[in-house]
């Protein structure tokens, strides 16, 4: 009965083609624009997750300041480290190996142009070097790693290699940091995405030239924690917080400086992302709910021209929930409708700005296209067809037979 | 078989033995009052009608006469505002328009002047339509609907819309429909106001043969008074009310004999 039904609906439908195109239209527009954003914006979020859990979440950043994303916020702030702090921290129970850095944005020269960029200064001895051969950020496409004993050496980034300057470094390359010259030894490989994209502009340096280029005794831009096997990072964390507090002498909410987990870091991520997603849907959503009003108008139109109609089906036997079925079926397919060609429409879109980044070689923004949101969609699609077919199907439902069948 | 048998006594016996025959429909002190703003029109002020098993009545009279709000009671379209409608002992005048509705459905075969076919369905799914509210299974649907268009002679025509189709054959194809549930009573609204002479007479002959061979009781709805001759009773209605009741000529003719 359910189908037959359906086919009557149907064959209302394609009896006015344009009008159910049109109203189909309103519906497809919305959808594909709730897709779309979608399908991006959770395509980017799970690309940049998987980037930080590519880098481990068995971390800990601490730095100098409020708190903040990473080392380079620290880098902004008044509040300093010294190597006093590392020293208080570098040893709680938990830390498997520890790194203090030091960051400061520099003048490059290469050749005859001059830029400014980060330069990181790292400690080398032979344990972190090990531990940075394990590190994807450290992987070398040319030349070696710097090695215990350099001092004016320098290993750079793919992009600070390639694209700062216009002309490439090589290895044995000359440049001058805040003119001082290093040699550079080695060129890393590209990591793209937005994690990577931060390392491959890096300019890595000894940490005990750094201080002579920046001419900075003991200063400490950040330190980073990597919790052993069996510690839970949050513990280690709260250890390494209490004890920089009571080192730096601040109470509780206080604090000059933050300890972020990965977890942290990851969720702040999230966060910035969801909002941002949520902004997004929320306006396309918008252009769904004019969609859905355009369905109510077609149906409440539609009541009107087939009055008669419903009266030679009420007096051929048709209950009230029949004519109402029949007209909520035909509201349901044109939302139905317009999800699916909305859906693949979105996806489309999704899939077409994936590959337009990747010309740009970005490699983050990749299109989700996971079942729940193709499911989801078309499902709301319908609700919001039969939702707005609600109204007009129980006036259809409702019409008197005799008054129908005078019209 | 038994078929056969009433039809035998029907042309035999004629209106006599007919009268022995139960009440299908009804209508006792029936009213039905109208509110025009602020003036209350009555268009039935207690009509009273009673209509027997395989009768063919006709109502007839004047526009104002009631006689359409009398078709609309009986066809369970509406319900009175005073008074009782009786459906096989059964009263009506009470019902929700749900229940009414599945009355119509299966007890009451509409013929309507206008044909009131659905546009966009084909004359074989028109006819199916009746049965598909009264939730048949799909494949008994099409096998009667084949059966009764082919009876109207109309199954080389089942595939085609109703634009298609001439007046003469939508209102065919609106008998077919009406037949659709195998309803006792068949009521036909002006069944041949909007066709021409030729085209009536034949609709007439089929409607006249539902009733000798199928034995179908029929009510006919008309101002045309060679038309409703045809009836073996005529009600005039006047006012709201029955005015005068005289007897047609069938009964007293022979059934038409089937074409072809």
């Amino acid at each position: 009965m359910i189908f037959d039904y359906f086919r009557i609906a149907f064959g209302n439908l394609t009896r006015r083609k344009l009008r159910s195109w049109l109203t189909v239209l309103g519906i497809f527009i919305g959808i594909m624009a709730v897709v779309g954003l979608v399908s991006l914006s959770q395509g980017m979020e799970n690309a940049l997750l998987s980037e930080f859990k590519k880098l481990g979440t068995n971390r800990i950043v601490i730095s100098p300041g409020g708190a903040g994303m990473g080392p380079v916020s620290g880098s902004f702030s008044a509040a300093k480290f010294t190597e006093e702090d590392y020293g208080a921290v570098k040893d709680i129970r938990g830390v498997d190996i520890s790194v203090s850095i030091y960051s400061k944005s520099a003048y490059i020269t290469f050749g005859k142009e001059t830029k400014q960029n980060m330069v990181w200064g790292f400690p080398f001895d032979s344990e972190l070097l090990e531990f940075y051969k394990t590190q994807s950020m450290f992987d070398i496409d040319e030349g070696r790693l710097l090695r215990p004993g350099d001092r004016y050496k320098a290993m750079v980034g793919w992009g600070a290699a390639n694209e700062l300057f216009d002309k490439k470094m090589k290895v044995g390359s000359k440049i001058y940091i805040n003119g001082i010259e290093f040699e550079v030894v080695g060129i890393h490989k590209k990591m793209g995405g937005v994690t990577g994209a931060a390392s491959d502009n890096m300019i890595r340096i000894p940490k005990e030239a750094a201080r002579d280029v920046f001419n900075e005794a003991d200063e400490v831009g950040a330190i980073f924690l990597r919790v052993d096997e069996g510690y839970e990072v949050d513990d280690v964390a709260e250890r390494a917080e209490r004890k920089l507090r009571k080192f730096r002498d601040v109470n509780e909410g206080e604090e000059d400086f933050s300890v972020q987990t990965s977890a942290q870091v990851i969720a702040a991520f999230e966060q910035v992302l969801g909002v941002v997603q949520a902004v997004l849907v929320g306006l396309a959503a918008i252009s769904l709910l004019v969609g859905g009003i355009g369905i109510m108008n077609t149906m409440y139109t539609s009541v009107v021209e087939r009055t008669r109609e419903i009266g030679i089906m009420k007096s051929v036997g048709a209950r009230n929930s029949a004519i109402m079925m029949i007209f909520l079926i035909e509201s349901g397919l044109l939302g139905a409708v317009g999800g699916t060609i909305g859906v693949a429409s979105g996806l489309g879109i999704g899939k077409l700005a994936e590959f337009v980044a990747l010309q740009y070689d970005i490699t983050s923004l990749q299109a989700y296209t996971g079942f729940p949101l193709i499911l989801g969609a078309m499902l709301f699609a319908f609700v919001v067809g039969a939702i707005a077919g609600t109204f007009p199907a129980i006036q259809a439902s409702k019409l008197h037979p005799v008054d129908a069948l005078r019209k | 078989m038994a078929k056969k048998r009433q039809k035998a006594q029907g042309k035999q016996g004629g209106a006599s033995q007919k009268k022995l025959r139960p009440m299908v429909i009804r209508l006792k002190d029936v009213w039905k009052v109208y509110q025009m703003g602020e003036v209350e029109v009555p268009a039935l002020r207690g009509l009273n009608l009673e209509i027997r098993d395989g009768e063919f009545v006709a109502i007839m009279g004047p526009s104002g006469s009631g006689k359409s709000t009398a078709m609309n009671m009986i066809g369970c379209l509406d319900i009175p505002t005073r008074g009782r409608i009786e459906l096989d002992s059964q009263d009506i005048s009470q019902l929700s328009e749900s229940d009414l509705a599945q009355i119509r459905g299966r007890r009451i075969g509409f013929i309507f002047q206008q044909f009131n076919l659905i546009p966009t369905l084909t004359a074989l799914e028109n006819v199916m339509l009746p049965m598909t509210f009264q939730g048949m299974p799909a494949a008994d649907r099409k096998e009667r609907a084949i059966k009764l268009l082919d009876m109207v002679e109309l199954e080389d025509r089942m595939h085609h819309k109703p634009s298609e189709l001439s007046g003469g054959q939508q209102q065919r194809v609106a008998i077919a429909r009406a037949l659709a549930n195998d309803p006792e009573v068949i009521l036909a609204d002006e069944p041949t106001g909007n066709l021409d002479s030729k085209t009536g007479s034949i609709v007439m002959d089929f409607l006249k043969r539902l009733n000798c061979d199928e034995d179908k009781t029929i009510i006919m709805v008309t101002h045309d008074e060679d038309v409703a001759r045809n009836a073996q009773r005529i009600e005039l209605l006047r006012d709201g009310v029955v005015a005068s009741s005289s007897k047609g000529n069938m009964g007293q003719l022979p059934c038409p004999e089937k074409k072809g």
